[in-house]
């Protein structure tokens, strides 16, 4: 194989000028001709029946265009698992439950109109933690099921089980074990660009909708579904994703305001917007899932993992989204993380009044990695053996097959352990006990930890087709259109597509255009998930352009001759006294191997004269305009070889490839105040292969930023149901400043076989084990556990004190 | 840490309880009657060029860009003056274009990201370095963040990264982990001050 020119090498993104010079269009920067705007009138009880909605103020408001509640709207739902109604009828189940729609001709008078809404409730009991919710005689959340049978209890009708090994017994052959319960919060995706969307009907009753996803084909199916139900069949759905202000799995899941959007557009019969306030994004675009999860280790007296007990509870709020399904990844972690030859998995979905939740980036992985790697830290104590050497001693290999029947293909865990250590100087750090920081002051002391992680790295069959797909269409000036169904929203997509299109086909990433993911012009994509973009887009390209390779070569035998010829004359008109070296190029365009190389076409065999070197864009002109002529595309579509697990078993080979990296933290934690300062970072991750280093970079210093955020600073709070922190002066994302310490990337490349160009997906990777990493490095420097993200100085003091007591 | 912004604007608008759940329209207050809004010419230089816009007493500088100006590329995150996502240059100095009344921009010099660069729409040094470096993930904070680093190589044309930190840290970025950020405001220092490539 030749060298690759593009794929690994640092290039800025194709859609950064645009972006820096503040022309890339979102949401919040389209209009359609006579576009009104929507509002959503949200709940303002988290559970209490609707007694009366009174719209007639609102419907006075000059400029209203129209006003929706469930008394004039067919009974409408929606969900993963249907359980949530687009507008509340009887009651509502949480404090951002839609109760009433408005669209007027400007956002004011819509708000205005919205604020005159008049609702009577009747406030009922609420739960608002699982415990509460699964206690006997508990309020329902939902009294009956989408099919209007009784329910009898909280519990989400969604079940993740996984049993291997025999676990008694191994439990009893245990020279240690170790038990924790781990806590995780909500959190914030924490989109810069708020959730939005546009939707307009055409005058044959087609609908186009703009809107902020990263499933445009399963939106598609959802809203095509919901029209249908409206009794709006035989219509099309056109999905378009605008420029996306971030996602990081905000977009899993088609939302209520989407479907307002096109109630409302449908009875005013104009295009309608509804773009969230951050106030509204916070209070009422569902956040992370929260869990608590129950775990148990043993080890022998080697330190080899004997049996791991994994049994996690989750928060899932009022309505059920995809994001419930976490379980179905947390799987991977639990059996196949180091390996163990018992292991149990149990996780209880229940409903509570809380605000739904719903997926983000990790998708259930950070929040048993947390605890996994918390209380793997403990059982190494507890065995008196290093915590590396724990991790190494139980290290994943290569080729093999865990519990959950995952097939591990290629496996860098142990190298980036050792990277890790290496960097952090582990072995000499780690001899002795913590001291403290000389010449800071009292109590300030520091401390090494560190967690590693596996996640799908090979796509992740979730859903019944896997599959995504591309279409290259080559135009008369050698410019390569690329469509690709998938979602760019920030991480580099289209770098990585544009730098395979170029390496795959061998013409110049400049010459690559990324069309916009429209369902109109993209073939099907199941979503951008579970890092599976890059992985999938360059997996597909690497097929079409085989196949548009073999086309042109093909054309070549006998359209290139014409073309070199051609070329020589015009090299001769420059230089009348060249004399071309002795060589036939029609034979050899018969029996020769073509090769197409930065956009040009020649013979492997030839004389290097610049004429033999035909340019691909007069090449496709001339088989294009000529009788019988032919223009070149190839539409390639890839289902990749995952399969759909048995979630109830916890069994099936999930991914065609799986990610490992360790992550490395150094902090200093202040015993007076509990404050802790992340000193460095380091992270190693087998990726497979880099694609481009630095939109890598870019992915993995994010995810840490994530990561950051996840241990030390966020959360969601909420007293019975309400937000309380709807604002980022009250919810704290990291910014420049906290984000301070060097921060040091590495990657291992073993070259996965199952990935395009050996690359591995890794955009969820690097924020998953930063939490137990910092955490462990707590436990190093100042010798307390903490079991509850985030960890805040109050919880770190409270640990301490627990400690001296 | 708080936003800390130089020139914030001449008034900061008294903020609706900070905690509670009933959102807001948007950063802009619903009127609630139309008869009380009395709409003002105001002259300004945007980006160069001197315009006239009808202001409304409620208007902010931000509903100004992004509405009859249409320069789209100022940013609204939050509305709030907490993420920087609308920063623009007011006579050179960084502000949150939602807090600033638009009244009360009479006679100043607004540079918007529209405004940085060639006319030929090349862009400016700062724009370019972020680019190069892959400071620009989903590019949403992009406008506000380059604006942000533009006024401060104004002011620190030598830029120590506690400086850099310091002077980006009223803009919020979900995306970077503001690393290649803080290299391409280096970058751009490092060639204004000769330092060519580095």
């Amino acid at each position: 194989m030749t060298a690759r020119r593009h794929i690994g090498k640092a290039t800025p993104r194709p859609d950064g000028p645009d972006k820096a010079a503040g022309r890339a269009l979102y949401i919040h920067d389209l209009a359609r001709p006579g576009m009104l705007y929507g509002k959503v009138k949200f709940s303002e009880h988290a559970h209490a029946r609707i007694r009366s909605i009174d719209t007639a103020a609102a419907e006075r408001v000059r400029g209203v265009r129209a006003v929706l509640t469930a008394r004039n709207t067919p009974e409408l739902r929606f969900g993963f698992l249907r359980d949530n109604l687009v507008l509340k009828r009887d009651k509502v189940r949480q404090f951002r439950d839609e109760v009433a729609a408005v669209a007027a001709v400007d956002p004011e008078a819509a708000a205005e109109a919205v604020d005159r809404i008049r609702v009577e409730y009747e406030p009922l009991a609420g739960v608002f933690t699982p415990e509460e919710a699964l206690r006997d005689g508990a309020p329902l959340v939902h009294e009956a099921d989408p099919q209007g049978r009784p329910r009898r209890d909280n519990r989400v009708p969604l079940r993740f089980h996984h049993e291997s090994g025999d676990l008694a017994a191994a439990e009893r052959a245990s020279r240690h074990v170790v038990e924790g319960t781990f806590s995780t919060p909500r959190i914030q995706q924490g989109c810069m660009g708020t959730a939005g969307c546009i939707a307009e009907f055409d005058r044959r009753g087609h609908l186009t909708i703009w809107a902020k996803t990263q499933i445009p084909f399963l939106a598609q199916r959802d809203f095509t579904r919901f029209l249908a139900d409206l009794g709006l069949g035989e219509r099309d759905v056109r999905v378009i994703v605008p420029t996306l202000g971030g996602a990081f799995g905000s977009g899993l899941d088609t939302h209520a305001y989407e479907y307002l959007a096109i109630l409302l557009a449908w009875k005013a019969g104009r295009a309608v917007k509804i773009v969230y306030t951050r106030e509204e994004e916070f209070a009422c675009l569902s956040p992370r899932q929260c869990t608590v999860t129950r775990i148990a280790q043993g080890c022998d007296a080697e330190g080899r993992l004997t049996f791991r007990r994994v049994d996690v509870l989750q928060d899932n709020g009022a309505y059920t989204s995809w994001g419930a399904t976490y379980p179905s990844v947390m799987m991977v972690p639990v059996t196949s993380l180091y390996r163990v030859p018992a292991v149990h998995f149990d996780a209880q979905i229940v409903y509570t009044n809380n605000t739904y939740c719903q997926a983000m980036r990790g998708y259930g992985n950070p929040e048993v990695n947390w605890a996994i790697e918390s209380n793997l830290d403990d059982l190494a104590h507890a065995a008196g053996i290093d915590p590396l050497e724990v991790r190494l001693r139980n290290c994943n290999e290569p080729g093999e097959v865990t519990p959950m029947g995952l097939k591990v293909g290629t496996c860098g865990l142990r190298e980036c352990l050792e990277r890790t250590a290496a960097r952090l100087d582990w072995p000499a750090r780690r001899a002795g006990p913590s001291k403290p920081v000389a010449g800071v002051g009292t109590g300030k002391r520091r401390g090494l930890g560190l967690a590693s992680l596996c996640h799908v790295g090979g796509s992740g069959r979730i859903y019944r087709s896997d599959a995504s797909g591309v279409v290259l269409r080559l135009d008369d000036f050698g410019f390569v259109h690329a469509h690709y169904g998938g979602v760019e929203m920030g991480q580099g997509l289209h770098s990585v597509l544009t730098l395979a299109v170029a390496e795959a086909l061998g013409v110049r990433p400049e010459k690559v255009i990324v069309g916009p993911t429209d369902t109109a012009h993209c073939p099907w994509d199941v979503g951008t998930h579970a890092s599976r973009g890059a992985f999938m887009a360059c997996t597909a390209v690497l097929r079409a352009a085989d196949e548009l390779r073999r086309r042109i070569f093909e054309l070549a035998r006998a359209a290139y001759p014409a073309e070199a010829e051609a070329a020589l004359a015009r090299h001769r008109r420059r230089d009348p006294e060249y004399r071309p070296p002795d060589f036939d190029v029609a034979e050899a365009a018969r029996s020769g191997t073509f090769e197409l190389q930065d956009g040009f076409l020649f013979l492997r065999e030839a004389p290097p004269e610049p004429w033999l070197r035909v340019e691909l864009a007069r090449f496709l002109r001339a088989v294009h305009f000529r009788e019988g002529g032919e223009m070149l595309s190839a539409e390639s579509f890839v289902d990749p070889p995952t399969q759909l697990p048995d979630f109830e078993r916890g069994f099936g080979n999930l991914s065609a490839a799986y990610a490992y990296g360790t992550q490395g933290a150094e902090v200093e934690v202040d015993e007076e105040t509990g404050e802790v300062r992340v000193l460095r970072l380091v992270a190693v991750h087998d990726v497979g292969a880099v694609l481009n280093p630095q939109t890598l970079a870019g992915q993995m210093y994010g995810a840490l930023a994530q990561g950051l955020g996840y241990a030390l600073y966020e959360e969601v709070l909420s007293e019975r149901g309400r937000i309380l922190n709807p604002d980022f002066r009250d919810y704290k994302l990291p910014t420049a400043h906290e984000l301070g310490m060097p921060i040091e990337l590495e990657f291992v490349e073993p070259d996965e076989p199952a990935g395009p160009f050996g690359a591995k997906g890794v955009g969820e990777s690097g924020l998953v084990p930063t939490a137990p990493a910092i955490a462990n490095a707590i436990h190093d420097a100042v010798g307390v556990r903490l079991y509850d993200l985030p960890l805040r100085p109050e919880r770190v003091l409270e640990a301490l004190r627990k400690r001296r007591v | 840490m708080k936003p800390r912004k130089t020139g914030r604007g001449p008034a900061t608008e008294p903020r609706a309880s900070a905690r509670g759940h009933t959102p807001r329209a948007s950063g802009k207050r619903p009127t609630t009657t139309t008869s009380t809004t009395t709409t003002t010419l105001v002259e300004l230089v945007v980006n160069g060029a001197k315009v006239e816009v009808p202001v409304e007493a409620t208007d902010r500088l931000l509903d100004v860009l992004r509405g009859p100006l249409g320069l789209t590329g100022t940013k609204e995150g939050c509305g709030a003056g907490e993420c920087g996502a609308c920063t623009v240059l007011v006579d050179g100095r960084a502000v949150n274009a939602c807090l600033y009344p638009a009244r009360e921009i009479e006679g100043r010099a607004v540079t918007t990201i529209e405004g940085l660069g060639e006319p030929s729409g090349a862009l400016s040094d700062v724009q370019q370095a972020f680019v190069e470096r892959g400071a620009i993930q989903c590019g949403f904070c992009s406008p506000g963040m380059i604006l942000a680093a533009t006024a401060l190589l104004a002011e620190h044309p030598e830029p120590t990264d506690e400086q850099i930190r310091d002077g980006l840290v009223g803009n919020l970025c979900r995306c970077t982990g503001y690393v290649q950020i803080v290299e391409a405001v280096r970058t751009a220092a490092a060639r204004r001050a000769g330092g060519g490539t580095r």
